[in-house]
């Protein structure tokens, strides 16, 4: 099936117990308190597509990005890679191998008592792809050439690198593999913007030579429109809008990616954007109906009550009573 | 007059290693009711020269040289007892995270009014008005209740409002924010800058912002100075420095911020990283990254020169 998505959530949820321990909950007479954080989310990525979840902090997207590599497993729902459901493809080492994880902080990813050597051939002895040190030796100095580094660097520690360094390391280690899909959660969010572009240089150019297919988490628009072809914007755990990203950006639907939009600082200094009021609500108790309408200057009394489904808008999938009913202004 | 004169700072950290110089030579100035906008990468010195004007430089860090003029008094070399007199009431204070600025064990009412009382002449039933009322001006509905809350009760973004409200709350002159919105979200980040830019403007307050973001300078700030490896790069107002920047490293940072009104195929950057400060090359700073480079950058270095609109330290502008 070469027309198949690489990778198909379908209705996930997690749900985490955020209850307090046993006897105080019981002394205090306490139901169990559960955080939904992941809310029936849906998306498929083709073949050497990105697909970026974007959102604020809070909205779920870093759980999607850990059920997605099976860090922990969805409550309900099913994600399908290849094909396969997740839990059968994990326990198959040849498949787990072809998925990998980029993380956000490249000072706490990398063990900083091992040589960058070792980090990097990490992979290659757990899927026992490589034996002898003389073949790891050398597809070890393959990786840190391809991103960027020299061969030389495999024998320092990560704690003489910087930032950006260090997260091309962790790049290499992730496509020490050789896989064909890789969750990278906010990969640039710690470094500074001329590293930044260093490193989602890198990453674009690694995608068009390996044929790479990327679930991008972040929370920075400008930097998911560099990088996607699909987006999904989320809320309070659920996707509010998605949709192929360049019709999101050039004509967004959802009051929420409106809003978000709007909030950017404007780089041409025409001024008179409207930031919006208010802040996002608790995940442990969100309001009923549409989670946005607190904020949402198009809430009506629908929205208050009855959760809205999906209107497929062109490509675009968008979750609004307002657009759903045509309407735009207040 | 400029209301803040920073001439010639230089700031020292001396080490087993010998003595290195994170601040090189830094001279700028604020106006009444300007607002100067500090951009740079990490390590480069802007967070550094907001505490060094502030006086609240960590040691064993040291100001080595240089002046610092509030109003044509010098307050870089007061005994910190004067000094502690004219951060709050002169200078007020932003800093990144909020949760470090606001003391936990005390509810925000009464920092307020601490505050307040320290520096102005008031009455306890007056400072408590004024800290209610400075609570609804940043935004914090039910100030009334509010006032009696305890940092912790605050999201964020709200307790981002309390220290706003702690900073211009003895109505100071010059207002020094070091990355305020760095730890926020986008949303919530536009109203916080929205909030700082009409009120400083309310109380004709200078501000000196420091951030990385140049989209949040883009928008907020009047001049901007550009830092790299603790020298001022370039300065100049903002639309010259973001439209047509003179000096080729704000060029590449600007090239290599995606933008989200445009999608390029691939960004400028620049390659390689800013040296340590134990590693600082001679000559230009910049000069091993610079696409421009030529012999005497490599000996020579640059102070500021006149680049049309803006300041820049490049020998390209050595007329």
């Amino acid at each position: 099936m070469p027309d198949a998505p690489m990778l198909e959530v379908d209705a996930v949820s997690r749900v985490f117990d955020v209850s307090r321990p046993w006897l105080q909950r019981v002394l205090a007479r306490e139901e169990r308190l559960s955080l939904r954080a992941v809310d029936e989310v849906s998306f498929a990525i083709d073949r050497g597509a990105t697909l970026s979840l974007v959102g604020e902090s809070g909205c779920g997207k870093s759980t999607v990005a850990r059920l997605v590599v099976g860090l922990f497993p969805p409550t309900s729902g099913s994600i399908r890679f290849e094909g396969q459901s997740l839990s059968a493809a994990r326990a198959q080492p040849a498949l787990r191998r072809r998925m990998n994880m980029i993380f956000q902080d490249p000072y706490a990813s990398l063990n900083p008592r091992w040589r960058v050597r070792d980090i990097v051939a990490e992979p290659l002895r757990a899927f026992g792809l490589l034996s002898g040190r003389d073949a790891i030796g050398d597809r070890v100095g393959e990786l840190l050439r391809q991103v960027g580094l020299a061969p030389a660097d495999g024998e320092k520690f990560p704690h003489e690198f910087s930032g950006g360094q260090r997260q091309r390391i962790s790049i290499a280690r992730a496509l020490s593999s050789e896989p064909e899909f890789l969750v990278c959660d906010e990969p640039t969010s710690a470094l500074d913007v001329s590293v930044q572009a260093q490193i989602l240089n890198l990453m674009k150019d690694l995608q068009q030579r390996l044929g790479l297919t990327y679930l991008f988490i972040s929370h920075n628009l400008a930097v998911v429109r560099h990088m996607s072809d699909q987006l999904g914007v989320m809320y309070l755990g659920r996707i509010v809008e998605s949709g192929p990203a360049e019709e999101i950006f050039s004509a967004p639907l959802h009051p929420y990616t409106r809003m978000l939009l709007a909030a950017i600082p404007d780089l041409d200094m025409v001024g008179g954007r409207t930031p919006v009021a208010g802040e996002v609500p608790s995940p442990i108790d969100p309001p009923p109906g549409c989670p946005f309408h607190p904020r949402c200057p198009l809430a009506n009394a629908r929205c208050r009550v009855e959760r809205p489904g999906y209107t497929p808008t062109g490509d675009v999938l968008v979750a609004c009573h307002a657009v759903e009913e045509g309407r735009t202004s207040p | 007059m400029a209301l803040l004169d920073v001439e010639e700072l230089k700031v020292e950290f001396p080490t087993r290693r010998g003595v290195l110089r994170a601040i090189d030579g830094v001279s700028f100035g604020i106006e009444p009711g300007e607002v100067l906008g500090v951009v740079g990468e990490s390590g480069a010195g802007k967070s550094l020269t907001g505490a060094a004007i502030i006086g609240l430089l960590e040691p064993p860090g040291r100001i080595a040289g240089g002046r610092v003029l509030l109003d044509g008094k010098r307050i870089d070399n007061l005994p910190p007892a004067r000094m502690r007199e004219i951060r709050g009431r002169q200078i007020g204070a932003i800093f990144q995270d909020p949760l470090t600025t606001l003391d936990p064990v005390y509810p925000v009412g009464r920092q307020l009014t601490e505050t307040m009382q320290t520096h102005l002449k008031l009455s306890d039933a007056d400072a408590r008005r004024r800290a209610v009322a400075w609570l609804e001006r940043v935004g914090i509905p039910a100030g009334a209740q509010r006032v009696n809350a305890y940092p912790h009760e605050f999201s964020g973004g709200m307790r981002q409002r309390v220290v706003i409200a702690l900073a211009l709350c003895a109505e100071p002159r010059l207002v020094i924010a070091d990355e305020p919105t760095t730890a926020l979200d986008v949303s919530i980040q536009a109203q916080i800058i929205e909030l700082l830019k009409s009120l400083t403007r309310d109380h004709g307050t200078s501000v000196m912002l420091v951030t990385h973001d140049m989209g949040v300078i883009a928008e907020t700030a009047d001049r901007v100075a550009v830092m790299y490896a603790g020298r001022i790069a370039e300065i100049g107002p903002v639309r010259a420095v973001v439209k047509q920047p003179a000096h080729p490293y704000t060029e590449g940072l600007m090239g290599s911020i995606p933008w989200i009104e445009r999608k390029v195929e691939r960004l400028r950057q620049i390659d390689g990283a800013m040296p340590r400060l134990n590693a600082i090359p001679p000559g230009c700073a910049f000069n091993p990254r610079c696409p421009h480079v030529f012999d005497r950058c490599r000996v020579e270095r640059p102070d500021l020169l006149d680049a049309g609109a803006t300041r820049a330290a490049c020998w390209l502008h050595d007329a």
